[in-house]
């Protein structure tokens, strides 16, 4: 392999009912670093049905150039087209670095690819760099369960692809009048056995909150005892402008919804401030929240983990502390 | 019908603890598990079997302790087991690891190959699919549900916003989410059988037809050029005997301090 005849950072743009996924921009974001460190630039790989719209929004973000592929067989998201199309785009372009966004959509069609073009692919990474002398990327993820973090090469093939985990790249600054050279490219789509069909698209109720954005979470574990409970939770979120966030157990025991976890199979979270209430600390649940700007802990038991990570912990009984501490946070607010 | 399950033996990474005054990783002492998600497979696979009387048979890629861990599958109830294992193997990537199972496999009759989405140690959710490409069969990743139709599958796809219900022909591979299903408990029977009766065939690299570029270490694409414990920051303040009203004083000062208000 020729890594010479291998130029430019490519971002797998996804998209769902012609709307970017806010992960893309992230990658676009990250895109632009890298490929000035590689001197060269970034190209967006759109790809769908009926989105060449979307191709002024990935240039403001910060893309050079936009590859096109719009055709039907790309509406919905299915694994084969799509492994199809990013596969065409990977031979007739020959770029040295792919990224994608680590969503249900990434991690299946990033193998995928790997596999048909031969390549590494790493995983959920939360670092990405530039190696100064070798000009390798460096491609950092945490593994073994959020205990380790590793590093990780792919030194004689290209390109060099990996997945990254939303809300870890930070966007570019929208250059409002930025323009986009864009190319449209035409793969053949054939269908085969490993076409699918899609019977029915179940769109999931949206009262969409995301912890991820909260500057404060109010995060509740085991210790909060019931679903009832949650109730001095939400008082103490809402006297101080935060959000309720759990940890695993909670979600377990139906007391929160899934979407509200952080942890290593939910969210990684690192707002200004994570009150840790009645949460042990499962290192699972540490990997997703330790870095958080500052991290209150109220515990029964002294002995808990988390008060290795927090900055400030209580010892007590958080049915009595909590409400004392909602009416003091609204006090303190109103004295102001 | 014959269905593969391919099951990965794993730490299990919830017991996994850090030594505070090291901050090293204490392996010691951590007990191996069947990976959550391909457990979750296999019960998948057991259901269809209780419905249709499938042959279900399944296959690992690891050291020789492995062997419990299948014969753990045998006791739930699958027929057959496979172990692929020979340090010709050791030191693969996802690719590698890919490419050695589906040559494995390619020598054996399936209808449907489930993998679990991801383990629980390596967390990358790739060797599924690109077991599927290997074989040159579809996959639908991120299975919540799936039920036999004919010679197709319908599979409940999840995806973060949305679920599709979605037909693959077989043969095809699917990937299933822990969430799927409780998987049942081995009986005693089962285990008698397992442990006393069946056998676990051993495959080396003798026995599986694959070039020796693409497996191993050699055969890996990535590298893992460094790694390291996740550092815990140091601890603050463990403020004990305070009483509510004390506690509640004191946490509102640090939240002043911090500007949070």
């Amino acid at each position: 392999m020729n890594l010479e005849e291998y130029k430019g950072v490519f971002v797998f743009v996804q998209q769902v009912d012609a709307s970017i996924t806010g992960v893309s921009f992230e990658l676009v974001g990250k895109a632009k670093e890298l490929a000035k460190d590689l001197d060269t630039d970034v190209t967006a790989v759109l790809l769908g049905d009926g989105i060449k719209a979307l191709v002024d929004e990935l240039a403001v973000y910060g893309a050079d150039r936009v590859i096109v592929v719009d055709d039907p067989a790309l509406r919905e998201y299915t694994t084969e087209p799509y492994t199809h199309a990013m596969t065409e785009v990977i031979k007739e372009f020959k770029p040295e670095v792919v990224l994608y966004g680590a969503t249900s959509i990434g991690r299946d069609l990033a193998p995928r690819v790997s596999a048909r073009v031969k390549t590494g692919l790493t995983a959920d990474c939360t670092k990405l760099e530039v190696d100064e002398e070798t000009k390798n990327l460096r491609m950092t993820r945490p593994a073994f369960g959020g205990n380790l973090m590793a590093t990780i090469l792919s030194p004689e093939h290209r390109p060099q692809m990996a997945t990254v985990r939303p809300g870890v790249m930070q966007k570019a600054k929208k250059d409002p009048g930025a323009k986009a050279e864009v190319v449209e490219f035409k793969p053949v789509f054939e269908k085969n056995n490993k076409y699918v069909e899609i019977l029915e698209v179940i769109k999931k109720e949206s009262n969409k909150i995301d912890i991820q954005d909260a500057k404060i979470l109010v995060s509740g574990g085991r210790g909060v005892g019931s679903k009832e409970n949650f109730a001095l939770l939400q008082d103490l979120a809402e006297a101080v402008g935060g959000t309720v966030s759990s940890s695993r157990a909670s979600v377990d025991a139906n007391w929160v919804e899934k979407d509200r976890q952080v942890g290593q199979t939910g969210k990684t979270v690192r707002p200004d401030v994570y009150f840790a209430i009645g949460i042990s600390g499962a290192i699972q649940h540490l990997a997703g929240m330790q870095e958080s700007d500052f991290i209150v802990a109220i515990n029964k038991d002294e002995s808990a983990p988390i008060f290795d990570v927090a900055d400030y912990g209580v010892v007590g009984d958080l049915n009595k502390i909590l409400p004392l501490l909602t009416d003091q946070i609204k006090a303190a607010k109103s004295a102001k | 019908m014959k269905i593969i399950v391919c099951i990965k033996q794993v730490p299990d990474t919830n017991e996994v603890k850090i030594n505070p005054a090291t901050g090293t990783l204490i392996r010691e002492g951590v007990p191996s598990i069947m990976n959550p998600d391909d457990k979750a497979g296999l019960e998948a696979a057991l259901a269809i079997k209780d419905q249709t009387g499938a042959e279900v048979t399944v296959v690992s890629m690891g050291p020789a302790q492995a062997d419990v861990m299948l014969r753990e599958a045998m006791a739930m109830g699958a027929d057959k087991a496979y172990l692929i294992s020979d340090r010709a193997f050791g030191g693969a990537d996802t690719l590698a690891t890919s490419s050695t199972i589906a040559a494995a496999i390619k020598g054996m009759e399936y209808d449907l190959i489930i993998t679990g989405r991801q383990a629980i140690d390596g967390d990358t959710a790739q060797v599924g699919p690109q077991i599927a490409e290997h074989l040159g069969i579809p996959n639908v990743s991120y299975a919540e549900d799936i039920r036999l139709e004919g010679n197709s599958l319908i599979v409940k796809r999840q995806y973060e916003d949305r679920y599709h219900m979605v037909k693959v022909q077989m043969p095809c591979l699917i990937t299933a989410l822990g969430e799927m299903n409780k998987p049942r408990y081995m009986t005693p029977g089962g285990i008698f059988d397992a442990f006393r009766e069946k056998e676990v065939t051993v495959l080396t690299r003798a026995d599986i037809e694959i070039e020796d570029q693409v497996i191993g270490l050699k055969g890996s694409p990535t590298k893992v050029a460094k790694s390291w414990p996740i550092s815990v920051k140091p601890a603050g303040v463990k403020a004990t005997g305070l009483d509510p009203q004390e506690a509640a004083e004191a946490i509102v000062e640090k939240l002043k301090e911090k500007f949070v208000f």
